[in-house]
């Protein structure tokens, strides 16, 4: 398999008709604000032939019309924007708040998360929602972001089987990083809450309540705000 | 205006076109028709642009009636259709006459079958593609498979009836094959000698679980070399993931956007439209090919099908 390795940046082909492009081999806040740049750039700029683009938390896949364009031609295009990615200044993110109401039915795995960690129920809410999160990207389904990262002491592994579906809302937690299912999917994310704003919203023209570099915070709310808040 | 009244949905029966790409930042994957060449030669048959919407119909179709008439083509996989009765050919165009009935039943062949109607199934595009998007509820007719009593509005066209039919040659060479060829995926040196030539040497089937999201396989199970942590990364379609569990998963239309197992192979584009066909229970092998012979083939599978043998008039 080809991989080629200048400026920090690997290049490997995905499929007949993408291509990766690593921006970094681990997950750091530099790899995350290259991805992001490198994103915006090409938004802006988009390449003949490219048909989408899949960020993650160190990579971009980048897919293509195969009769249009190669893998060459494809690398040789991108890193004529790599060189760009050092002296390329872009807002910060913006603040978002996902209010949440931690436990009960919105949250079947708060209390054994507790149990996990040695804490009190009321002391994993009040580490969840002390840290400001960064967007990593979306992906997996329409609007969900990846956040990280989660405090210290908070991290925990997948369940052990996936749930069969997740109600739309739910905020849950996997390894170090936390999110909020958009749609009812599958998933193995543990739950500790939910929260009423909607995070995929078709009639909106920014359709994902939260975008690539956003800066995010939970606030605990009850379910009687939760109630007043649900527009569902 | 003419209009498909549903009296029978099928199994799953979904609006779909060539999809949505362009929204993976937002984490929307471009869904679309799970077997695109039939598509796409089903509107030629209409005389529609390649890529307008159609029914998709996956194992048992549906019944439709054409209050006002209608154009119409059936492609993909035979589902016995028939109009009032008369049996309807698949890879022909046919014409409805105001009221009549097209009634299909269970595949005798593979898993989709394509009703392509003359001007195409109108729906509000939803980022610039009338395709359904099942798991989040968008796209296609109110964002979820057809219910009895649906009513479907057709586009405008005002051309007349023509009698055309695909090549039977070209029906062979696209689905003749059970194999499937494949690159190597971009985990591939993760897994072990032994499950590489287990993967490329044995066949797989299809599980029942298999969705337009992925298509679970049941055969041999394929191990890494050594724990190894992956991070997060786009997923392209087709890639074929392997879980813990070790039995993979090939990611289709649906999929997800981004996704955290090892692939270890990925199907070639000229062959996506064939995972479009395959059924539960089916059986199929992995053929490992080089990306230039991957795109040597796709190059030649669109020269067939834009030349003029393809449709015979």
């Amino acid at each position: 398999m080809q991989t080629a390795q200048t400026d920090g940046v690997r290049f490997q082909p995905a499929s007949d008709q993408s291509l990766l492009i690593y921006l970094g081999e681990q997950i750091t806040p530099d790899a995350h604000q290259r991805v992001r740049k490198l994103l915006r750039l090409l938004e802006q700029k988009p390449i003949a032939g490219v048909r989408d683009l899949n960020p993650a938390y160190c990579s971009i896949l980048v897919s293509f019309d195969a009769l249009q364009l190669s893998h060459a031609k494809l690398e040789e295009a991108l890193r004529g924007y790599i060189h760009r990615l050092d002296a390329l200044r872009i807002p910060k993110g913006r603040e978002r708040e996902i209010p949440t109401c931690y436990g009960g039915d919105f949250g079947p795995d708060l209390n054994e998360i507790a149990r996990l960690h040695a804490l009190t129920p009321a002391q994993v809410i009040q580490l969840h929602a002390s840290v400001t999160y960064t967007v990593y990207f979306l992906g997996f389904v329409p609007g969900f972001a990846y956040l990280g990262e989660l405090p210290e002491g908070l991290a925990t592994p997948r369940l052990d089987s996936p749930r069969r579906s997740t109600p739309p809302g739910s905020v849950g937690i996997a390894g170090n990083q936390t999110g909020v299912y958009p749609f009812s999917t599958p998933g193995g994310w543990r739950l500790i809450g939910r929260t009423p704003i909607a995070m995929f919203r078709p009639d909106r023209k920014a359709m994902s309540f939260l975008a690539i570099g956003d800066r995010v915070r939970f606030t605990p709310i009850s379910a009687a705000q939760f109630a007043a808040l649900d527009r569902r | 205006m003419k209009t498909i009244q549903v009296q029978a949905p099928g199994l799953l029966t979904t609006v779909q076109d060539l999809g949505r790409p362009g929204f993976g930042p937002i984490g929307v994957s471009p869904s679309g028709a799970a077997d695109p060449i039939s598509l796409r030669i089903g509107n030629r048959l209409v005389a529609n642009k390649e890529g307008a919407a159609a029914l998709e119909m996956m194992l048992l179709g549906g019944t439709f009636v054409f209050p006002e008439g209608a154009i119409l083509a059936l492609t993909g996989s035979d589902f016995g259709a028939t109009l009032d009765d008369v049996r309807v050919n698949l890879g022909a165009s046919a014409e409805a006459r105001p009221g009549q009935t097209l009634r299909l039943g269970p595949t005798s062949s593979g898993a989709r079958c394509y009703l392509c109607v003359q001007g195409g199934i109108a729906v509000k595009p939803f980022l610039g593609s009338a395709s359904t998007h099942i798991l989040s509820g968008l796209g296609g007719f109110e964002g979820r498979p057809l219910r009895k009593g649906d009513v479907l509005r057709i586009g405008r066209s005002s051309k007349r009836f023509r009698s055309r039919k695909i090549a039977a040659q070209v029906s062979e060479r696209l689905y003749a094959r059970k194999v499937l060829r494949v690159t190597p995926g971009t985990q591939a040196d993760w897994f072990s000698e032994p499950s590489l030539r287990a993967f490329y040497g044995g066949t797989y089937r299809v599980g029942e679980q298999s969705n337009r999201m992925g298509l679970r396989l049941e055969g041999a199970v394929i191990s890494q070399r050594g724990p190894r942590e992956m991070i997060t990364e786009g997923v392209s379609l087709g890639a074929i993931q392997v879980p813990a569990g070790g039995s993979p998963i090939i990611l289709f239309v649906e999929q997800q956007t981004t996704g955290g197992y090892p692939k270890i192979a990925n199907v070639i584009s000229a062959d996506l439209h064939r995972v479009g066909q395959l059924r539960p229970r089916d059986e199929l092998r992995f053929d490992r090919v080089t990306f230039d012979a991957a795109r040597s083939l796709l190059v030649e599978q669109e020269r067939m099908l834009a030349s003029r043998e393809l449709i015979l008039e």
